[in-house]
């Protein structure tokens, strides 16, 4: 029994059948499938049930709406519901006020005449209904589309930016020998350690100098150079033939030149992996923006979220569209480029 | 056909190539000022002009903010300019450190920075042993033979995707008083729990959605250790008759260590800084339940009535303390890894 439960703990070989020690790795996987794809699957089907479905206990699984029907006469659609009555027969009616443990309601057939029912011989006639407001509305009801394109610009900015001047200093730090190198690749090495949580203060005051504070610049310029990428660059870099560089300088190729048509497509790959990296940073980097961004029109989603999520208590509706809408893009390329993503961390262990 | 076949697979080379073919146009453009520039220096000085944009960036936003901070961490009053603060020594740090007794925050001048690091030592224990079983845990059955491998990699893995305030109000919406765990609950005969006004269960639920956001990560480098050991340690033995338990004891655990190490590592040095997930999961609280130092931190020096970046610096200056000496401790143990 014990050997079976430690034969779990190692590497087994395969082919030999089904022993009960692969059951429970499957029933654990099984398990990790429902913990991790559960809540998100649960936060997609809240985002379409209308206030009134989420305010219900216990929530039903999918989005339910309860039936309506307009009757000749009432200027309200009324809310429609399946009634035993007296005679154990089963009819839908639609109800048109509530007095007390009575309703009263009203064949959709027979508009003309009412019928009291006790409130608890009738259940709600429901069907699957999503609520699309709840994604269309805060378009025109808050800036969303405002915070979407700013979360959009800093992270295509920054990305940009980012490969860019990582990808000189790797070029500088992988292909030269230079007085001072040894120096910059401690300064470099010496950044890793300074995470911006702790030097929070400073950086505003330096961003609020340089006359950045409120717009995107702040939040795109202070991560732009960062210590892993300049590594990950380095790496690969170093792999590249010196026979080549020499070769291109033979031809009179000018060091600029090396760098932008012979190493950087060489560094493809590597300049991928960071690039990823770069989105993942910016599209989810919550605490420097939600110091130094005070204005509202310039909130990146993330901020906007946090900031309603505060202010919207009553309103899950919204907030839960609108996290689904932030989560959006990042599910996007992470079902494209899976692979891609779990390799380069397995690689060069740095997320 | 073969053209058909193929057309998924350009359609999506052709966006990449659009943007290849940008790239090289802009680099086209600076090719001329750049060796405009190379003549007028040298090639011997053109490493310089590689690393110049990335020092400025570092210098700006790193060195000169670490100067700063410690100005910060020696001058009061509210000013922002450290021109206009005046100097007060060590009088932050003998505030923050002003305690009756270090095991009682209530006692210190400074209770909430205390409680802070009361808390996030509490988090950081709990996020460790948690994390580490979990991913040691996953990265063994994500090894065995198992089908669809890469599939369920992927399940453990991409939350590490997700934004921390989508991560936070995920959970905060399963967690809320009438929310999925609740009916859950009732409907298996309990009671309802108000989980954000306990302090334990605000504890508990910090921790565990840290661990669900980012196991994922430390699963893919134990897996990649464990992928790593050759397989005919294995095959011998097998051979032998070894016990199972002893395989993993003698053979898995030690040669997996380093990368335990490193995980053990990186989890420390995250869990010190936490600060995203927890603070829009629990706001901190209940009262200072969850308050940990990094949002100790940030209050102090933006979100209070007065600005106090002296005392905020003070306290930045002591984590950045702890932080360097447990990367010196990772450094090294990567680059005994890769020796």
């Amino acid at each position: 029994m014990t050997g079976g439960l430690l034969r779990l703990l190692t590497r087994r070989r395969g082919g030999r059948g089904w022993h009960w020690t692969d059951v429970a790795s499957y029933a654990y996987l099984a398990l990790g499938v429902l913990l991790m794809f559960g809540p998100v699957l649960w936060l997609v089907l809240s985002s379409f049930k209308t206030p009134s479905a989420l305010l219900e206990f216990p929530p039903s699984l999918l989005p339910m709406a309860q039936a309506e029907v307009r009757v000749e006469g009432y200027p309200q659609p009324l809310p429609l519901f399946t009634v035993t009555m007296e005679d154990g027969s089963v009819r839908e009616l639609a109800q048109v006020r509530r007095i007390g443990i009575a309703a009263q309601m009203v064949d959709p057939k027979e508009p003309a005449k009412t019928i009291r029912v006790p409130v608890d011989r009738r259940t709600p006639v429901r069907h699957l209904a999503f609520a699309v407001g709840n994604y269309t509305d805060p378009l025109t009801q808050f800036d969303f589309l405002r915070y979407l394109r700013n979360s959009l610009v800093v992270t295509v900015v920054a990305t940009l930016i980012t490969l860019l001047i990582n990808s000189m200093a790797a070029y500088a730090l992988s292909v030269y020998e230079f007085r001072g190198k040894s120096l910059a690749m401690l300064g470099v090495i010496g950044t890793l350690m300074i995470p911006i949580t702790i030097i929070l203060a400073p950086v505003y005051l330096v961003v609020t100098k340089l006359g950045f504070v409120d717009s995107l610049w702040a939040v795109i310029l202070p991560g732009a150079a960062t210590p892993t990428g300049v590594f990950l660059l380095r790496q690969y870099m170093l792999t590249i033939p010196r026979d080549l560089i020499e070769a291109a300088r033979m031809d009179k190729a000018s060091e600029w030149r090396i760098y932008a048509r012979i190493v950087m497509p060489l560094s493809l790959p590597a300049l991928a992996v960071l690039a990823i990296f770069s989105v993942m940073w910016r599209w989810n980097e919550f605490l420097w923006p939600l110091a130094v961004l005070t204005k509202t029109e310039v909130h990146t989603l993330p901020i906007a979220l946090n900031a309603f999520q505060g202010e919207l208590q009553t309103q899950w509706h919204y907030l839960l569209a609108m996290t689904v809408v932030t989560l959006l893009p990042v599910a996007l390329v992470f079902a494209f480029l899976q692979r891609f993503i779990t390799s380069g961390i397995a690689n060069t262990g740095m997320k | 056909m073969t053209d058909m076949m193929r057309s998924p697979e350009a359609a999506a080379r052709r966006p990449a190539g659009l943007v290849a073919g940008g790239v090289q146009a802009v680099m086209r453009l600076t090719d001329p000022p750049m060796r405009a520039l190379q003549r007028l220096i040298g090639a011997a000085r053109m490493p310089y002009v590689f690393l110049l944009p990335n020092l400025v960036f570092f210098g700006l936003f790193v060195f000169l903010p670490i100067a700063i901070n410690i100005v910060f961490s020696v001058t009061g009053g509210t000013a922002l300019y450290p021109a206009e603060r005046p100097y007060v020594g060590a009088e932050q740090y003998a505030r923050l450190l002003d305690c009756g007794s270090y095991l009682d925050p209530g006692s210190c001048r400074e209770d909430l920075f205390w409680r802070g690091v009361w808390n996030t030592l509490t988090f950081t224990v709990f996020q460790m042993v948690a994390m580490v079983l979990f991913s040691l845990g996953t990265a063994l059955v994500l090894n065995r033979p198992i089908r669809a491998r890469g599939f369920f990699r992927a399940v453990y893995f991409f939350p590490v995707l997700l934004s921390p305030v989508v991560v936070a109000l995920i959970w905060k919406w399963i967690l809320q008083r009438d929310g999925l765990l609740n009916a859950a609950l009732t409907m298996a005969g309990g009671q309802k729990i108000l989980f954000f006004v306990d302090p334990g269960w605000a504890m508990f639920w910090s921790v565990f959605v840290s661990v669900w956001a980012h196991m994922g990560f430390y699963t893919l480098i134990l897996l990649a250790g464990l992928q790593a050991i050759p397989r005919d340690v294995y095959e011998a033995a097998e051979m032998d008759g070894t016990r199972p338990w002893r395989v993993f004891h003698r053979i898995t655990l030690p040669l997996l260590w380093p990368n335990l190490l490193v995980v053990l590592v990186l989890v420390l040095i995250r869990s010190v800084q936490v600060f995203d997930e927890v603070f829009v999961l629990t706001g901190g609280g209940p009262g200072t339940a969850t308050l940990m130092i990094v949002q100790y931190i940030y209050t102090t020096a933006f979100a209070n009535q007065v600005q106090n970046f002296g005392l905020a610096g003070a306290a930045s200056v002591l984590l950045g303390a702890v932080l360097f000496i447990l990367t010196m401790i990772q450094l090294f143990l990567t680059r005994r890894r890769s020796r």
